[in-house]
C-alpha cells in the first residue's frame, strides 16, 4: 500500500484518534520533567536565575521556524499534490505556530529588559521573528477572508511558500548581522557551546514543547477533518431543501 | 537583583502557560463544538454517502 494511500482522513482521523491521549500523556510527563530540570538547574554566571526563562524561549523559538517549514512543506502538498491532508495540516498547523513565534516575542522582551536593560531592540534577530509572527498572523487573515476553502488553502499555501525566505533569514541573522541578540549557542558548528548541565534541561523542555505542538495539532487536525465533513453535509442538505 | 528578575521570570512563565491553556481550550471546545454539529446532523439521518469506505475529507 502506498504512503499516499495510508494518509488519507479516515485512517488518520482512526490512527490519530488511537495515538492522541498516550501522546497528551507524553507531553505532559516530559513538560514536568523539563520544567523539574529547568529549575533544579544552576543559574548562569552571568544571567543569574534569569537563564530560567531560556528554558521556555528557545524552544519556543525553534517552534516557531519548525512551524513555518512544516507549513511550507504542507504548502507544497496543496499545490504540487494537492492531498486533502496537507491542506488540513496546513490550515490547523498556523494559530500553533503563530502562539509559539508570539510567546518567543514575549519570553525574549521579559528576558531582554533585565539583561539589555530594554524590552524591545530593532536587532535583526527580533525584527526577523517579529516578521515571522506577522507571516503566521497573515496566513490566518488570508485564509478568513477568502469563502472558498480551497481557493484559500492555495492562496495560503502561495503565501507560505513565498515567506519561507524569512526562516534562514531568522536563524542566520545574528551571523550575517551585527545584533544584540547572542549567536547561536546549541546548532553551531563545533556542537553547543552551553554546559550540560544546561544544555539538558533545554532539551528536555524542547521535547515537550515538540510533543505538545504534535498533540496540539492532531487535535486540530481532526477537528478540521469533520468540520470539512460537515460542510459537505450541510451543502447537500441546503441543495435538498432547494431541489425538494 | 534576584527578587526583580522573579518578576520576570513569572511572568514569561505565567503568560507562556495562560496563552498556551488557552490555544489548548480553544482547539478542545472547536473540536466539541464540530463533533456535537455533525452528530446533531446524524440523528437527523443525513450522513456522509462515503462512510461505509474511505472519504477523501473535502
Amino acid at each position: 500500500m502506498a504512503l499516499m494511500d495510508l494518509a488519507n482522513p479516515t485512517r488518520f482521523l482512526a490512527l490519530s484518534g488511537r495515538v492522541l491521549p498516550w501522546l497528551a500523556a507524553a507531553t505532559a510527563v516530559t513538560l514536568a520533567i523539563g520544567f523539574l530540570l529547568a529549575f533544579r538547574a544552576p543559574a548562569d554566571y552571568q544571567q543569574g536565575e534569569t537563564v530560567r526563562i531560556m528554558y521556555i524561549h528557545v524552544p519556543f523559538a525553534w517552534l516557531a521556524m519548525l512551524g513555518y517549514s512544516l507549513l511550507a512543506l504542507s504548502s507544497l502538498g496543496i499545490l504540487v499534490w494537492r492531498h486533502p491532508l496537507a491542506d488540513v495540516a496546513h490550515k490547523a498547523l498556523a494559530p500553533i505556530g503563530a502562539l509559539f513565534a508570539f510567546l518567543c516575542l514575549v519570553t525574549g522582551s521579559l528576558w531582554g529588559r533585565p539583561m539589555w536593560g530594554t524590552y524591545w531592540v530593532w536587532d535583526a534577530r527580533l525584527t526577523s521573528m517579529l516578521v515571522l509572527l506577522l507571516l503566521y498572523l497573515g496566513l490566518l487573515a488570508l485564509r478568513s477572508a477568502i469563502d472558498d476553502p480551497n481557493q484559500a488553502g492555495r492562496a495560503a499555501a502561495v503565501l507560505t511558500l513565498v515567506g519561507f525566505i524569512n526562516v534562514p533569514i531568522v536563524k542566520f541573522s545574528v551571523d550575517w548581522w551585527n545584533t544584540l541578540h547572542q549567536p547561536a549557542s546549541v546548532f553551531r558548528m563545533g556542537g553547543p557551546s552551553i554546559h550540560s548541565s544546561l544544555l539538558w534541561p533545554l532539551f528536555a523542555t524542547a521535547l515537550g514543547f515538540t510533543l505538545l505542538m504534535l498533540t496540539l495539532h492532531l487535535a486540530a487536525m481532526r477537528t478540521e477533518i469533520l468540520r470539512r465533513r460537515l460542510r459537505v453535509l450541510e451543502a447537500r442538505t441546503a441543495a435538498e431543501a432547494v431541489h425538494a | 537583583m534576584a527578587d526583580t528578575h522573579a518578576f520576570f521570570i513569572a511572568a514569561a512563565y505565567g503568560a507562556s502557560a495562560l496563552a498556551i491553556a488557552a490555544l489548548a481550550l480553544w482547539i478542545a471546545l472547536d473540536g466539541r463544538a464540530v463533533r456535537r454539529r455533525l452528530a446533531a446532523m446524524e440523528a437527523r439521518g443525513i450522513r456522509r454517502r462515503s462512510s461505509t469506505g474511505a472519504g477523501n475529507g473535502r
